[in-house]
């Protein structure tokens, strides 16, 4: 049987890839790499692929992890869809334990007696609301463009045989607005990461295909390669950014050839066209309103909106922590360990910014591996 | 959430669902999102549903590719 996983992790390759990334990074100039991706974030940190990559070359972290990009007031709201007395709220774990406005979450909601389920999958959910009849099942839905599809084909499901208790709350959220809107930051914002090359999601570019990058190099004249999660795969995306750096050139490549086409699954995007229509404006965690990032039920699709069936109250104003670097870190702008309340004030357990809530997050990453090599550093030093 | 394992499909069922096996775990995934799903495919699994197949020729081209790409037999110093 073929085991492609095992090779795309071997050790002696990937030592070697490192060697030609570092024999070709020239050393007169700075080469500053955004993964966009909570799944690269995390591998990266794993593997202690940055410790591989030689001084001149730096992975910032991007704003690519669902979990900690949703805002405050999303929360609050799905807390107070859950506390009504008829409702099953159904989400991904990760979700329970983002924080809210007034720093409780779905976990603490629970504990105060709300109906809040871990699901694995939007079919869980569908198939919950037809087991439990007397109840509203509402799952919120929270994810890129790779959990979308799953909650367009349910919805779909539940409009075709009439499941009338269930309704989604969507939360679902576009990659391309987002990297636009790093890109998008003016020149002489603070904020503004300077960047030389992306590292494009492959899971997303299976469903919407590596063209939809396409306008980064044209409008931005940013390389982009678009990379599986493997040590090797990020690797070899690494080299290909810096030979397209050092050769002066922007294009899109598909390193994730072996699953993502230029035009991705036609499949899931007419899904997705079928049920989904663009928000004008979505809040994202760190990054404020972003024109055109997130989607929304169709108005066919009204009597499954959790939005459409009980509108969200009013927002309360968020009160972020004034010490929590996660805006500066999903931007790119600085790493977890210069944050005053990494590991100290902010844990897994008791997180304070977004960034430390999943374990996709820069902080848990950074938190879960980073720790046992600064360890080991300083025993060295 | 966000985690995503590929699978082989090992048997098809009805109503848009297969059986996808790895490292012998066994579990039911809905494969609706993929043109014309086959067995003994590779498939991508993200919450429950099949969004890509993995194509084996290409995933042996990126290995030869990137082996070719490597510094032959050096360790970086």
């Amino acid at each position: 049987m073929m085991r492609f996983v095992d090779k795309f992790r071997d050790r002696d390759l990937a030592r070697r890839l490192a060697y030609t990334i570092a024999a070709e990074a020239r050393p007169e100039q700075t080469y500053t790499l955004m993964e966009f991706c909570g799944g690269h974030t995390h591998a990266i940190a794993r593997y202690a692929i940055q410790e591989m990559l030689p001084p001149v070359l730096r992975m910032a972290h991007g704003p690519g992890c669902p979990v900690c990009v949703l805002p405050a007031a999303r929360v609050d709201a799905a807390i107070a869809i859950a506390m009504q007395t008829d409702v099953t709220l159904c989400t991904y774990g990760d979700v329970l334990r983002i924080p809210g406005c007034r720093h409780d979450s779905l976990l603490t909601a629970k504990a105060a007696g709300a109906d809040v389920r871990i699901v694995y999958s939007p079919a869980d959910a569908l198939a919950l609301a037809q087991a439990l009849p007397g109840r509203r099942v509402v799952f919120f839905a929270v994810g890129f463009e790779t959990t979308t599809p799953p909650t367009a084909v349910v919805l779909l499901d539940a409009r075709q045989h009439g499941i009338s208790n269930f309704a989604v709350f969507c939360n679902h959220v576009l990659t391309p607005p987002a990297i636009a809107a790093i890109f998008d930051t003016p020149e002489d914002d603070r904020s503004r990461p300077c960047l030389d090359g992306v590292l494009g999601p492959a899971h997303v570019s299976t469903v919407i295909g590596s063209d939809a990058f396409a306008r980064f190099p044209r409008d931005y004249a940013m390389p982009v390669v678009v990379s599986g999660f493997e040590p090797l795969d990020i690797l070899q995306s690494i080299l290909m950014l810096v030979r397209q750096i050092n050769r002066g050139s922007a294009e899109i490549e598909n390193q994730f050839s072996r699953g993502v086409t230029a035009e991705g699954n036609r499949i899931a995007i007419d899904l997705m066209a079928q049920t989904f229509e663009t928000r004008e404006t979505f809040e994202w965690r760190g990054l404020g309103f972003l024109p055109r990032s997130a989607l929304r039920l169709r108005p066919e699709f009204a009597a499954w909106d959790a939005e459409k069936i009980s509108p969200p109250p009013p927002a309360a104003a968020e009160e972020p922590h004034t010490a929590c670097a996660c805006a500066e870190i999903l931007r790119g702008r600085a790493n977890p360990a210069d944050c005053r309340l990494f590991g100290a004030a902010c844990t897994p357990d008791t997180p304070v910014g977004a960034c430390m809530v999943s374990s996709e997050g820069a902080c848990a990453a950074e938190w879960a591996y980073g720790r046992a090599r600064r360890a080991n550093e300083k025993e060295r030093a | 959430m966000c985690l995503a394992i590929p699978m082989r499909l090992v048997e098809l069922l009805p109503q848009g669902m297969a059986l996808a096996e790895h490292d012998g775990v066994r579990k039911e995934v809905s494969v609706v999102l993929l043109k014309e799903p086959a067995l003994d495919d590779y498939v991508i699994i993200h919450v429950g549903f099949a969004l890509s197949k993995v194509d084996p020729r290409e995933a042996r081209a990126t290995l030869d590719l990137l082996t070719e790409m490597a510094a032959p037999g050096t360790r970086p110093a």
